[in-house]
């Protein structure tokens, strides 16, 4: 098949709501989503708090998390796929082969994100604050509410970010998800499967769905910004 | 105002107060008794040591040496609720005006701070910017805002560090109306200036700091009519000091 036709066809995959074509992108969306939550839920307060607080060895851990963005996926896959194995420490759970392994993996790749992110962002909001929250009497832990929500703007960024890693990578689901049809597969492990089988409609229009998820979170963190400047003055 | 229901955190007594940094002495045998009502300016050059001496005041600095003495709970310099201080660069939550007087009632564990930031905006005359992102306002508006936001929090003491210092002359009025109609209601306003007009318009106590140390302290008259050290004279006259 060619490459005309094959676009043809996946524009008909998109167009038709083919059940299989909605089932992936479902569950793409489902892993990854999560996993951007869990890691806000646990990175927001933790960068916050990163920012805030002075301890001994605090920069080897900034280094080491900031090592840990640029962390392959597939490393981060193999470090998962060993936790969760049969004779690992979290063996028996029984997640390995699961969507709750690929959300796991992938919680694994956006959490150093969020986590750097929310501490760059909130150190440098302290340094603006810090004097007016003290003399308020909002120091340490009392003061991370009130700079989480003055830096919303560049902190979902930070978040949309994070989505886009997850969305986009094919290396750690694959390998604690196992690429299993109707159960683990996702847009990136099918595309990459699909291409070597030869079924490029399928390849193509998955492909298409994963650049326009790309295009709404650039506008989405556009927005977010230009609102940020307009609303915030940031 | 419900200030008086309790005591009063008056006369602040400092005694032989001093802040050292970087082996230089910025801060140095500072004696002072400041009782209950009034404005009273704290003047000097630039790096005299004004503002510094208010940010220990306030407790957001500790100081090398020396005591900052409430007259209510001396053990604890951090009340400040009663106590709040306005900066010369006022900082603007990111948030709505009236949202940032709210935060601060909130902070400070106020009740129905929804009411009260609305009166304090209106008192001042803000309540038509109460929606308005305050990171947008002007120079002068902020500052408003940022003396509502204080006085909101119904403070004995009002700490204000150079209030108008950024601010051209309209603006810089109205702050001034601003701090008198808190002192007529019976707040205790100590104030940073080196605007030596705005000391005279304003103030009943002149406090005069020369390179860290107090070195005058008198009523506003007696310090205008005959300033006792030549620094002082040379200062009213507009010399440069350093």
């Amino acid at each position: 098949m060619d490459g005309t036709s094959a676009f043809a066809s996946a524009l008909t995959l998109i167009g038709g709501l083919d059940p299989q074509f909605l089932e992936i992108v479902g569950l793409s969306l489902f892993v990854t989503l999560t996993s951007v939550s869990i890691a806000a839920v646990i990175g927001l307060p933790l960068g916050a708090w990163l920012a805030l607080a002075r301890f001994p060895g605090r920069p080897a851990v900034i280094i080491l998390i900031n090592t840990m963005m640029g962390l392959p996926p597939v490393v981060a896959g193999l470090i998962v796929f060993l936790m969760l194995s049969r004779s690992g420490p979290l063996g028996q759970l029984g997640w390995l082969f699961t969507p709750k392994a690929m959300i796991v993996a992938q919680t694994v790749l956006v959490l150093p994100i969020v986590i750097a992110l929310t501490r760059s962002t909130i150190e440098e909001l302290w340094h603006e604050y810090r004097e007016y929250l003290t003399s308020l009497g909002l120091v340490g832990s009392k003061a991370i509410q009130t700079l989480l929500w003055d830096g919303r703007f560049a902190l979902v960024t930070g978040l949309l970010s994070g989505f886009g890693r997850a969305s986009a990578e094919v290396g750690a689901v694959l390998i604690v998800g196992g690429n299993i049809a109707g159960y683990t597969r996702t847009m990136t492990t099918s595309i990459a499967l699909e291409t070597s089988k030869g079924d490029l409609p399928l390849a193509l229009g998955l492909g298409i769905v994963l650049i326009a998820l790309t295009l709404l979170i650039n506008a989405l963190a556009y927005a977010a910004s230009r609102i940020g400047s307009r609303f915030a003055g940031t | 105002m419900t200030m008086q229901k309790q005591a009063s955190i008056l006369p602040l007594i400092i005694k032989d107060l001093g802040f050292d940094a970087g082996g230089k002495n910025l801060l140095l045998d500072v004696d002072i008794t400041l009782p209950k009502a009034g404005i009273t300016a704290i003047i000097g050059p630039n790096g005299a040591g004004k503002s510094l001496f208010l940010r220990l005041c306030h407790g957001l600095i500790t100081p090398t040496r020396g005591q900052v003495i409430w007259h209510a709970r001396p053990d604890e310099i951090a009340n400040r609720k009663r106590h709040m201080m306005v900066f010369q660069h006022p900082l603007m939550l990111r948030r709505s005006v009236q949202a940032n007087v709210m935060h601060a009632l909130q902070a400070t564990g106020a009740a129905d701070a929804q009411n009260r930031a609305r009166f304090a905006l209106d008192r001042f005359g803000l309540l038509s910017l109460a929606e308005q992102p305050a990171r947008l306002l002007s120079g002068g508006e902020k500052q408003r805002v940022a003396l509502a936001r204080a006085w909101a929090l119904e403070p004995e003491v009002m700490f204000l560090d150079e209030p108008t210092s950024q601010l051209d002359p309209g603006a810089t009025r109205q702050i001034e109306e601003i701090i008198l109609t808190m002192a007529a209601e019976g707040m205790t306003i100590i104030m940073a200036t080196h605007d030596l007009g705005q000391a005279r318009r304003l103030s009943q106590r002149i406090v005069f700091m020369h390179r860290g140390r107090l070195i005058e302290d008198a009523s506003s008259n007696s310090f205008f009519a005959s300033p006792a050290t030549a620094e002082a004279r040379a200062f009213i006259a507009g010399d440069l000091l350093w």
